[in-house]
């Protein structure tokens, strides 16, 4: 089980009101000629929607990472979640695709309740990228690994290749298919963990510090794709600049707590709130 | 690990199935092969030096390689002196007798000479075949799926691992200042500082396979591994299959019963 440190509690300073009420949402629309094509008629109606409501977690060596969290995140929306370490960005994450379960409260992705008889369909909604390439690119090889979530979705073959090439073309890695995930760069070892999830069509991003470690050409790069897609996007990030470059709306996270929720410029220009929470701006 | 020379010949395009099937069967030949086998042995080598040939690798590469296997067979060694036919010689080492046999010394170069040719074998397939193809020839042959999946995450995650285990050393090495003669503890304080290295290196690994667990599970991952089917063997490959199988069985039989021995 993946776990975090105990952290120091911090005082609430802020408590911003109208929490997680996604005032950016706007209609899943598939515009980016790279993004992977919307997905079947047998989805669901919220699709690409989330929605949290009193969200408790805590870890097996009891410590109380997530305390509450209300946050609902509209089709479409692309929203920055930011913190500081320990916070509860992970634990949040994790909750989305049914890695980890809530204690207490709901969680709701693209319409349907994560829980045992839908973690099928969650996972296939939910694509959970991970901040360490080197974990999330298992395989052999860059194709294998594309391959990975389609075929364990158990679709046929044609399928896969055909989700693999558009993927990779997605993420301008098409000519890499065959390459080993271990002789690549960190960027471009970013790019494929993005296609390894792109290749499930799922309606819902979610990305662990994108931009962690990567130079200057492969942050533009990457803000580049994430501008791109159309999938509604939950990114934990300490990454401010790339905060206000890509997210229309951002929410601030604190001892397992959501501690403000708004649109990014506001929350940016509110020197007082970044720095109660360790934060500051870009 | 991954030991693959880039090039196109005909071992190079082969299919990773026939190459593996061939090798197994090539290394069970030059096994088998009867004592002091010296010139079947010799053929065994000159067609080997001409696949090296052929394969781009240079005529000499293979056997060149293959010595690392030498120091293994010293475990043979010993048949020189405990084989007690045809002794050709004896030397008196107070209190024992060490006798040296001709029968012993032809087992221990014709499993030498063997071991050597197998190799040579092994790595043919290896220069020739990208490790990723291999493993999926492997998959295909039926070989257990908790196996291959064993050898993948290997081969995925040595190079990952090696690089931590560097960084590591890095940052011990770059704390390890000496003072004006002073050697930097005692050797059970660095053998302590080294088993304690080694011990996080564990944690770390045992953490990432956690994560990448969770990684498989996120994109549905439950508990089975599913691969795409590769491509059907074509009548013209199992034809070269079944035809390079006979001429090692009869190779075989002749090196038994016409080929002279030493």
């Amino acid at each position: 089980m993946t776990t975090e440190p105990p952290v120091h509690k911090h005082e609430h300073v802020h408590e911003h009101e109208g929490v997680g009420v996604g005032p950016h949402a706007h209609p899943h629309a598939h515009v980016h000629e790279a993004a992977l094509p919307s997905p079947g008629a047998e989805a669901s109606d919220g699709r690409g929607t989330v929605e949290l409501e009193h969200v408790h977690y805590r870890y097996p060596d009891g410590f109380e990472a997530l305390c509450g969290v209300d946050l609902r995140i509209g089709a479409g929306e692309k929203v920055a979640l930011v913190g500081p370490n320990g916070a509860g960005k992970s634990t949040l994450m994790l909750q989305l695709n049914g890695t980890l379960r809530p204690a207490h409260g709901s969680v709701r992705v693209a319409g349907l309740a994560v829980g045992k008889e839908t973690i099928r369909r969650v996972r296939a909604e939910v694509g959970l990228v991970f901040q360490d390439p080197d974990d999330q690119l298992f395989s052999p090889t860059v194709f294998d690994d594309v391959a990975f979530g389609p075929l364990h979705m158990g679709l046929p073959a044609d399928d896969v290749h055909r989700r693999v090439e558009r993927a990779l073309a997605a993420v301008g890695m098409a000519a890499f298919a065959h390459r080993v995930p271990h002789r690549m760069s960190l960027g471009q070892r970013k790019r494929v963990a993005l296609a390894t999830v792109l290749s499930m069509d799922p309606s819902i991003l979610v990305f662990d510090e994108p931009s962690a470690g990567l130079d200057p050409r492969g942050r533009r790069e990457l803000i580049a794709l994430l501008r791109g897609l159309d999938q509604t996007m939950l990114v934990s990030t300490h990454d401010m600049r790339l905060v206000a470059e890509v997210f229309p709306r951002t929410v601030v996270m604190d001892d397992g707590a959501v501690a403000a929720d708004g649109p990014t410029a506001e929350i940016l220009a509110d020197e007082a709130l970044l720095e109660a929470h360790g934060l500051e701006a870009p | 690990m991954d030991r693959y020379v880039e090039g196109d010949s005909p071992f190079h395009r082969a299919d990773a199935r026939l190459k593996f099937i061939l090798a197994i069967a090539g290394i069970l030949v030059i096994s088998l092969l009867p004592i002091g086998s010296a010139l079947a042995m010799l053929i065994v080598w000159l067609v080997l030096v001409a696949c090296s040939a052929t394969a781009g690798l240079g005529p000499f590469r293979l056997s060149r390689a293959a010595v690392i296997a030498l120091p293994f067979t010293l475990a043979a060694f010993p048949l020189i002196f405990t084989v007690q036919t045809e002794i050709i010689a004896t030397i008196p080492i107070w209190p024992l007798n060490l006798t040296i046999s001709a029968e012993g010394l032809r087992r221990f170069l014709t499993i030498t000479a063997g071991s050597w040719l197998s190799v040579q074998v092994a790595l043919l397939l290896a220069f020739t075949t990208p490790f990723h193809n291999l493993v999926d020839g492997l998959r295909e042959l039926h070989v257990p799926r908790i196996i291959i999946a064993i050898i993948s995450f290997m081969y995925r995650y040595l190079a990952v691992l090696t690089d931590e285990g560097a960084r590591m050393l890095r940052a011990r090495d770059a704390r390890s200042a000496g003072g004006d003669g002073t050697s930097g503890g005692s050797i059970r304080w660095r053998a302590t500082v080294t088993g304690r290295m080694v011990g996080s290196l564990f944690l770390r690994a045992y953490e990432r396979s956690e994560r990448i667990y969770a990684a498989m599970q996120a994109r549905g991952f439950e508990g089975e591994f599913r691969h795409l089917r590769a491509r059907a063997l074509h009548r013209s490959e199992l034809a070269w299959l079944f035809l390079l199988l006979a001429v090692f069985a009869l190779y075989e039989v002749t090196a038994f019963l016409w080929l002279p021995r030493l």
